[in-house]
């Protein structure tokens, strides 16, 4: 079958790819939105609030209102900063969570870039924020800032690691980085996909997300009650606004891995469920992880920095290790 | 092979997308807002008191050592992705020659971890 990666080059395909990308980022503009007006609904839920209810019916334009008194507010640059690195910081956070989500797979008729080296090439993208965070604590010239933005990138590249080897099953398992082998490879129904016999790393992946996307209760670096707000603490207006869309943005590519790695992308559970077309079943599994995301931040309190680096490196790295042994050794006596 | 460059081009169009957003949305932000800079505004922030001495002090030198750490293993992991993707036809014996690779690092990760690198004791 004829399918739009099988296109031949030409400036009408970068055209329309371009009518692509500018729908999806409409679409992850709205998700933005909604995922913040959720949130704080979800948690508001949680402890017997009511959440935002003003703005709008139902306070379904409190984000909106948000966005929009960041776009009129004044953008300060402190006198001391370093002001090209303070100006490219928060766009260079942005533009990698975005450009990742090229590779995301909803379904085999949307179009998708269909990278052979899928994974790789979120995981090689995701490190650039790491970067623009450092450059944002150090340019503001500021010491929470600077500390903030130090925490943040230990942080990140310490949980890196164990995000990045608990995929190497899942890899194993389907002999492929590329995201729709993957999501092709666990055709079939739930007892098919990743998450059963990668549970460890499933367990893993999910844990090292979380710290991935600085969220409680690993949201460290922007410690309200210890670090002011961390490497943000000197930006305004729509910079600042900048840093919040990267990190939601990342829970939205985090959400649709997950997904696609583990959970079957967009195939059903079970063979009588079969009648609802895939990508409602992808954004069905998708809304699912962005609300158990949620949950987990209306649940838990915020660990020590200690306890943080301490978790990264002598358990999570040790257990997706074994994972790794583990699954070869499945696949060795189960074939 | 000629249809995959169709996946570079998808690439790009979503980074020039990526690079074209922030530098749109701020150049209409900055037709909007307003712009009335005084030098207190400008000061670092520092809980409302003056700043004392440089903004960009020195920091604490573990978060140097866990740079190290991650350089060692993100390669590794450069190592096993390949690995990984061809396991099912590489059986056994690759297996045990990841199994060295892998305890060689666990080895280093021990040392670290005996040294105390891994003990974070102040911010």
């Amino acid at each position: 079958m004829q399918r739009f990666w099988d296109d031949p080059v030409s400036w009408e395909a970068a055209g329309r790819y371009a009518l692509v990308a500018l729908a999806l980022l409409a679409v992850v503009i709205v998700f933005v939105t909604y995922a913040i007006y959720f949130e704080r609904k979800v948690i508001g839920w949680m402890q017997f609030r009511q959440g935002p209810n003003r703005t709008g019916p139902l306070g379904l334009l409190q984000t909106v209102a948000d966005v929009a008194k960041l776009l009129v507010k004044e953008d300060t640059i402190p006198a001391k900063a370093d002001k090209a690195l303070f100006v490219l910081a928060p766009a260079l956070a942005f533009i990698p969570s975005f450009t990742v989500l090229a590779v995301i797979p909803y379904g085999l008729n949307l179009p998708f870039a269909d990278l052979n080296v899928g994974f790789l090439y979120y995981v090689a993208l995701s490190g650039v924020t790491t970067i623009a965070i450092v450059i944002a604590g150090w340019a503001s010239n500021n010491k929470y800032a600077l500390l903030g933005g130090m925490r943040s990138a230990a942080q990140m590249i310490s949980y890196e690691v164990p995000l990045v080897l608990s995929v190497v099953g899942v890899a194993m398992l389907t002999e492929s980085l590329n995201l729709r082998d993957i999501v092709l490879r666990q055709e079939g129904y739930f007892w098919h996909w990743n998450v059963f016999p990668q549970i460890i790393g499933f367990a893993v992946f999910v844990v090292a997300a979380v710290s991935e996307l600085n969220r409680t209760p690993f949201d460290l670096p922007e410690a309200e009650s210890e670090l002011v707000a961390g490497y943000h603490v000197e930006y305004s207006g729509f910079r600042f606004a900048f840093f919040m869309l990267a990190e939601y943005v990342y829970i939205y590519a985090i959400a649709c891995l997950t997904t696609i790695l583990f959970l079957g992308g967009w195939n059903a559970p079970f063979p009588q469920l079969d009648f609802i077309p895939g990508l409602v079943w992808f954004a069905f599994k998708f809304a699912l992880i962005v609300f158990s995301l949620f949950w987990i931040r209306a649940t838990l309190p915020r660990l020590r920095v200690d306890q943080l680096m301490g978790l990264a490196w002598k358990a999570l790295l040790p257990l997706a290790l074994a994972n790794i042994l583990l699954t070869a050794l499945g696949i060795e006596w189960l074939g | 092979m000629e249809h995959y460059a169709n996946q570079y081009v998808m690439v790009t169009v979503f980074l020039l997308v990526g690079i074209a957003f922030p530098v749109v949305v701020l150049w209409v932000g900055k037709r909007l807002r307003p712009r009335s800079p005084t030098p207190e505004k400008e000061i670092a922030y520092e809980s409302g008191n003056d700043p004392q001495g440089d903004g960009q002090i020195r920091f604490n030198v573990r978060y140097y050592l866990y740079a190290l750490m991650f350089v060692v293993f993100d390669v590794e992991t450069v190592f096993l992705y390949p690995w990984a993707v061809a396991y099912k036809k590489l059986g056994l014996f690759a297996l045990a020659e990841m199994m060295i690779f892998i305890g060689m690092l666990l080895i280093g990760l021990i040392y670290a971890w005996r040294k105390k690198v891994l003990q974070w004791n102040s911010i």
